[in-house]
């Protein structure tokens, strides 16, 4: 920011990063009260055997982000992406290694805050709060917010439950909620695909706009023109490990050229356990 | 195409120490790391906008689907009432001794309800909640402290509705109605503490939410909301770990010194003795150990 020398200030430090997923009720006997009764009394031996199945979800992922930068992260779905991103910003516990951040980073989206049985402007300040920004914060970006997701463009809508709003109203409001904060390090979760045509393109600059402000981007997409218009540098997971780590160019073409021909398929690793996209995808 | 699974990384991460170095260096702090008590208050005080509109947005999307709407905010604790007036009134006629039983049952189920389902949203405020808990940044306490405020504002509502009862039947307007404030602090403190408890556990052992409805129903049997203590151990054959267990169990303080303010022929000498000091001692307890018991863990939430 004030001191932006040539020097690389690093912004985010992920050291040796693995992190799992423990979901209960996998064994064998599934739900079954012996089963359960089971999984109690072998409590502490081995989590296998007790019908706990651990998910490794990100595996020794190390990198380190600097100030300026916008990186991507691609990888086919369920490679661990949006798992990495919530253990940058936080809020998913590592397992092993450990993630330094430079103040809080923070991922773009609120939809978990928001509740369809309100107003689209209550339900704007309860989303600002829960990001939060102040009261006076909220009051003094509402229009804004309203006009950017334009809801009021066909009527009065924003006095309306956003139950009542389409799925693309309501995607643009959420959107133009989560954006209306400024953020250190910014995380982006996909979210670029949101809306009609006009309003993809307006939210394309808001989020170059954004990146203005922030230190540091790490945009989330499956989308390869957005990241290539987007990134200069991305980061490319596949089954949990980071396989490469380069210039957009470079590293989008070895992962064109794996996506796009199946049968050059890469030699098995050993552990293949599919990383389940279900803990992601429950919030993005 | 050569696959790319034995490219080098362009920018080798060095190995672990290196990294970590380079973190101190530039002044890095781990992410997601607990904060310590002190900030943890400071980062709750400042979310507290949030946790005011969040138990708000919760109470009044309730109704919201209704064509009475907010009415039923009110509705539901008078029909509630009418119920019990009907079982214990009407049916069984029951009076048990007790003067203006009806307003002494009502209060008492009003009370008891509030500490119970404030218990009860505490189960669930983490797990339930791991939408939100893995989306955005907050003190985590927010969650459970907000279920209890939400349970607040129903039980104003609720206490709206017990005026009405009051007063019609007969019960006197008296300057000790004003003692209900302090009461209702000291009992939200109580309950917003075992709602943080109950969350950690909660989080971490989800079926607790499955074995909470018997264990409140039990503590409900036992708290006095139908019957009275006073007349119980009046009798005196009970043995004294009994009568202390019955007459310091927190629910029946809270409830009693609710009953002593509100009802005029619910005497002093009724109360448990040191009812005042009890009730502030289990605030305390409850308050802060809870709430520094869920502190304790509060990096671990939100883990799956």
């Amino acid at each position: 920011m004030a001191e932006n020398t040539s020097e690389l200030v690093p912004t985010v430090v992920a050291d040796g990063v693995d992190i799992v997923y423990r979901v209960n009720g996998t064994g064998a006997g599934r739900g079954s009260a012996t089963a359960a009764l089971n999984r109690i009394l072998r409590r502490g031996k081995a989590e296998k055997a007790a019908g706990v199945r651990r998910v490794h979800a990100v595996r020794n992922v190390s990198f380190v982000a600097h100030r300026g930068e916008a990186i991507g992260l691609i990888g086919t779905n369920g490679s661990g992406k949006s798992t990495l991103l919530k253990a940058v910003a936080g809020l998913l516990p590592v397992e092993n290694g450990r993630i330094y951040t430079d103040g809080q980073p923070s991922l773009l989206g609120v939809n978990a805050a928001l509740m369809s049985d309100l107003t689209g402007e209550r339900n704007v300040y309860l989303g600002g709060l829960a990001m939060g920004m102040s009261r006076e914060q909220i009051r003094e970006r509402y229009d804004g917010i309203v006009d950017f997701s334009g809801i009021n463009e066909k009527g009065d809508f924003i006095t309306l439950p956003m139950r009542t709003y389409s799925s693309g109203m309501a995607a643009r409001l959420r959107f133009s909620i989560a954006a209306a904060k400024d953020h250190d390090v910014l995380l982006i979760d996909e979210a670029l695909a949101t809306g009609d045509r006009s309003f993809q393109k307006r939210s394309e600059d808001r989020i170059r706009e954004l990146r203005r402000h922030a230190g540091t981007v790490f945009l989330v997409s499956h989308n390869n023109k957005s990241i290539r218009d987007t990134c200069d540098r991305v980061l490319w997971l596949e089954r949990g490990e980071l396989r490469m780590d380069g210039p957009t160019g470079e590293v989008l073409k070895e992962y064109e050229a794996f996506t796009g021909d199946k049968s050059d398929k890469p030699k098995a690793k050993p552990k293949a356990v599919p990383a389940p996209k279900a803990p992601a995808a429950a919030s993005a | 195409m050569s696959q790319a699974l034995d490219t080098p990384p362009p920018t080798p991460a060095p190995p672990g120490d290196d990294l970590a170095a380079l973190a101190a260096r530039h002044g890095l702090t781990v992410s997601g790391a607990r904060p310590t008590l002190a900030e943890y208050v400071r980062q709750l005080w400042a979310r507290r906008h949030f946790i005011g509109a969040f138990s708000t947005a919760k109470l009044t999307s309730q109704y919201s689907q209704a064509k009475l709407g907010q009415v039923w905010q009110v509705m539901t604790p008078l029909l509630n009432a009418a119920v019990y007036y009907f079982i214990f009134g009407i049916l069984l006629g029951t009076k048990r001794g007790v003067p203006d039983y009806i307003p002494f049952l009502v209060t008492g189920v009003f009370i008891w309800t509030f500490t119970q389902s404030s218990i009860l949203a505490g189960t669930r405020a983490i797990s339930g909640n791991l939408g939100l808990v893995r989306a955005l940044h907050f003190p985590r306490a927010a969650l459970p402290i907000s279920f209890c405020l939400q349970q607040l504002q129903q039980l104003l509502f609720s206490m709206c509705a017990l005026v009405v009862i009051l007063l019609c039947f007969g019960v006197p307007v008296s300057v000790s109605w004003l003692l209900a404030v302090p009461a209702l602090v000291l009992q939200f403190t109580f309950n917003a503490g075992v709602a943080m408890v109950m969350a950690r556990m909660g989080a971490k052992t989800p079926d607790i939410a499955q074995l909470m409805p018997f264990v409140l129903r039990t503590w409900m049997y036992v708290s006095g909301v139908m019957w009275s203590i006073d007349k119980l151990t009046q009798k005196d054959h009970l043995p004294r770990l009994v009568t202390l267990a019955l007459e310091t169990n927190p629910a029946a303080v809270y409830i009693d010194l609710m009953r002593f303010a509100l009802i005029d022929s619910f005497h002093a000498s009724q109360l448990p003795p040191h009812v005042w000091p009890a009730a502030t001692a289990w605030a305390l307890i409850a308050g802060v150990g809870g709430f520094i018991y869920f502190w304790k863990s509060e990096e671990t939430y939100g883990r799956g």
